[in-house]
């Protein structure tokens, strides 16, 4: 498969899979003001991005509205819902011809669904468009899975997904780990239960979580989400997933496959963690250390199977082509 | 009243490609226009519209360079499909692959020992300032001795109910991916009518295609790796380019994604170099090789041109074929085909004034008002006088361009295009039509797709059907006759 084409799939499925779980992230915000009228929920999302200097700059207050916008419709924000949309298609777009066409029309209509979203402003920022958004994404995998041979496009757009997911999971856990617990003397006690549902349905959680243990505790949210090897939103499960991916794309041998062997210690330091560990050493501190590593996967993903070609081409270069 | 039907449709003393003068459908439309005058009202109008939003949906566009550049747009479609009929079309397919045949002998002449210059036919002043000539090519030897291996050859049908060549587009002819989709669209809106009518596929071109391109592989390699070469997602026709690529199962690559190395051509993939046989470009001859054309190319692969001459890579077309494109060389092909092929022409040129000639010139000039004036090497509707339709200003302007240039112009009557009933606002208006059917050169065969990219100027009157300048396409349906069948066209009513 073509170096350019790889990177453009695996950019495809985490640019769709990132707009899913900010979709997820800020329906659950907008859940819990139902239940708590405070306009303090908004700041941590903003935070958890990273680009708090950003939004200072052009929006000011972390009012609902502005928060909603920025992380839903701002264009200019790369980070965005809609940007994310409009890069998962646009990266599409330059593959049409290694995906299938009933891929690319989902996803083609997935964007074309937000952008007429955006029209009316803000006020379309509501749950019932973070719902159609989610279910939109499971769309697009699921017509993606269904109509796609398991050969290397397959395996490189699995690799996006479950390496943007691990990442999102991980900093949705870090900022309502922070929000919802007063203090960390509060560990160990019982926790809100209503705040912590509503972050297990966020991740679509809730039910199987219960199915297993009932009751909500700390350790138990750690377990379920950080260590389970079942559920398909667990960071666990997540980097099992995209290491066996990156398994089977082919590329360097394993002593000389910077991304294979990097992928294999995050999993192995998944597989020997206990959730006592995770909290006595700090939830932060070992979420930090995972999104550090996890970049670092991505880096090495990039250099390994992506990185070789010429000097990229400007894409404002056009040629007119109609030679009628 | 029912709306849409063609109860009131008028020919408006056009050739219409639909019906007779007299009103009464022509061969093989009876039962389209029997299903259409049928269809309950306001159906035929949600039809047209579920195809538009289809082609949306389907990211059917193209891409407009200009003011609003980098917008997509859907090409316009219209429901109503142009019908060739089994007689016509047997014309046109003989016709067809005897042009390019010629066409193939004369680039690969030319080139070479330049015989048809010696014997006197196209005097040598006319190929010497040919723009597109590429002295870089000649003793090119292409796989096979084939030069062109996808044409898409304009042809329209004047008032005298005869079929003329407007153009040959030996470069990179777009629009075959319109036609199919075209087609996909039709078949899911029209299906009875589609049926009745018996009309020949169009699906198994990419196939076609993917043949075509093997068969030219260097040194007979059985299993070729054959890619399609695109400038990327900001052309226009970049849409047609993954088209054609998924439906041959080949990979679409960008300019950085090859790399020559020994004179073999390779692309980057995540396995390392893998060599590469066959490349249909979709890039003009300029953008190819910046050592070799134009130094500012950053759409190619440098040291692709020698990988070729050493015959270790074929280029689909091959470079230098956009000389045949020329409008003044495109005059001396009923020559090219009384020379090489000692043939006459089956389907004629539309007769053509050469303004490098002097009584031609003088003629010109005296008639700009009543002929339509076109640039040697224009594409797209550019770069073109409609004398009918210009002002004295327009004509002017033309006049003094055709003084100081007159090697860079060639003039021809104004024709009055056939039409074809199209959908405008709540009834039926007839609009005029070309055709462009796609042939295909492979290394045992010529072959024809049987029907092509319809075209239609949807503006009211107009005779310009480019996508540029606001046209539209329709279906084409060639209707399946057996050669025994006695229907004979009304060509001279």
């Amino acid at each position: 498969m073509l170096s350019r084409v790889a990177s453009s799939i695996y950019w495809m499925a985490r640019y769709v899979e990132r707009a899913e779980n900010l979709a997820r992230f800020i329906d659950v915000t907008l859940n819990v003001i139902l239940d708590h009228s405070t306009e303090e929920q908004w700041e941590p999302l903003v935070r958890a991005t990273g680009d708090t200097e950003y939004f200072r700059e052009h929006y000011g207050e972390f009012s609902s509205e502005n928060v909603r916008h920025f992380l839903t419709f701002d264009r200019d924000y790369p980070h965005s819902i809609f940007s994310s949309v409009s890069r998962a298609r646009e990266n599409a777009r330059t593959v049409r011809e290694a995906i299938s066409s009933e891929a690319w029309e989902t996803l083609n209509e997935f964007y074309l669904f937000v952008k007429q979203a955006a029209d009316p402003g803000v006020s379309a920022a509501n749950s019932e468009f973070y719902s159609e958004v989610k279910k939109q994404s499971h769309l697009f995998s699921g017509v993606f899975d269904s109509t796609m041979s398991r050969d290397k496009g397959w395996y490189f757009a699995n690799i996006g997904r479950f390496v943007e997911r691990a990442d999102k999971i991980s900093r949705i856990l870090d900022v309502k780990y922070f929000t919802l617990l007063p203090d960390v003397s509060s560990v160990g006690t019982t926790v809100d239960d209503l705040l912590w549902s509503a972050v297990l349905r966020s991740v679509s959680g809730f039910e199987m979580f219960r199915k297993r243990y009932h009751t909500i505790t700390i350790h138990r949210i750690v377990d379920f989400l950080v260590l389970n090897t079942r559920f398909p939103r667990a960071i666990h499960y997540c980097v099992r997933t995209a290491a066996r991916s990156l398994n089977q794309v082919g590329g360097p041998e394993f002593n000389s496959n910077p991304a294979l062997q990097l992928a294999g210690e995050i999993e192995q330091r998944l597989a020997v963690t206990t959730n006592d560990t995770i909290i006595n050493g700090g939830l932060h501190e070992f979420i930090d250390t995972l999104q550090i590593d996890l970049n670092r996967l991505g880096s090495a993903i990039n250099e390994t199977y992506f990185g070789r070609r010429r000097t990229p081409v400007d894409p404002s270069m056009r040629q007119s082509q109609w030679s009628d | 009243m029912a709306e849409l039907t063609f109860a009131d449709y008028d020919t408006d003393g056009f050739f219409d490609e639909m019906f007779l003068p007299n009103g009464t459908p022509r061969q093989g439309a009876e039962r389209l226009i029997e299903r259409i005058n049928d269809l309950p009202p306001g159906e035929l109008r949600a039809r047209q519209q579920s195809i538009e939003s289809a082609l949306l949906r389907m990211g059917i566009t193209f891409t407009v360079y200009g003011d609003d550049a980098g917008t997509e747009k859907i090409f316009p479609f219209d429901v109503i499909p142009r019908i060739v009929q089994a007689s016509d079309w047997r014309h046109i397919e003989a016709g067809l692959k005897q042009r390019i045949t010629a066409l193939n002998r004369f680039l690969d002449d030319i080139y070479h020992d330049q015989l048809i210059v010696q014997e006197g036919l196209i005097p040598r002043e006319m190929l010497d300032k040919a723009k597109s000539f590429r002295p870089e090519c000649v003793g090119l030897k292409p796989p096979g001795g084939i030069w062109c291996h996808i044409t898409g050859t304009d042809l329209v049908r004047h008032s005298d109910g005869a079929i003329y060549v407007l153009e040959d587009n030996l470069r990179c002819p777009s629009g075959v991916s319109y036609v199919l989709q075209n087609r996909l669209v039709m078949k899911r809106s029209f299906p009875v009518a589609f049926a009745a009518s018996e009309v020949r596929p169009v699906v198994n071109y990419p196939t076609q295609l993917f043949h075509t391109l093997s068969s030219v592989a260097p040194h007979g390699k059985p299993d070729p790796t054959v890619v399609v070469l695109t400038p990327g997602i900001y052309n226009s026709a970049y849409y047609e380019h993954s088209f054609l690529a998924q439906q041959m199962g080949v990979e679409l690559v960008q300019g950085e994604d090859l790399v020559v190395e020994n004179n073999r051509v390779y692309m980057f993939t995540t396995d390392g170099l893998a060599q590469v046989d066959v490349i249909y470009r979709r890039i003009d001859d300029d953008f190819l090789d910046p050592e070799c054309f134009r130094k500012d190319s950053m759409l190619g692969v440098p040291g692709l041109m020698n990988a070729y001459r050493e015959g270790n890579v074929a280029l689909c077309n091959a470079p230098g074929t956009g000389v045949a494109d020329d409008k003044v060389i495109y005059a001396y092909v009923p020559e090219m085909i009384r020379f090489y092929l000692r043939q006459e022409p089956i389907l004629p040129n539309v007769p053509t004034y050469i303004c490098q000639r002097e009584e031609d010139r003088k003629y010109v000039l005296a008639h700009l008002d009543e002929l339509v004036v076109k640039a040697a090497n224009e594409a797209g509707g550019y770069g073109m006088l409609i004398g009918p339709h210009s002002t004295v200003e327009e004509q002017r302007d033309f006049a003094r361009r055709i003084e100081a240039d007159p090697r860079n112009y060639i003039a021809q009557p104004t024709l009055s295009l056939s039409r074809v009933p199209t959908v405008v606002g709540d009834h039926f208006e007839g609009r005029h039509v070309d055709l462009r059917p796609y042939v295909l050169y492979g290394g045992d065969s010529v072959w024809v797709l049987p029907g092509g990219l319809t075209r239609v100027a949807l503006k009211k009157g107009s005779l310009v059907v480019n996508s540029s300048q606001g046209g539209g396409s329709k279906d084409t349906w060639v209707i399946d006759g057996r050669p025994t069948d006695a229907s004979e066209t009304d060509a001279a009513m």
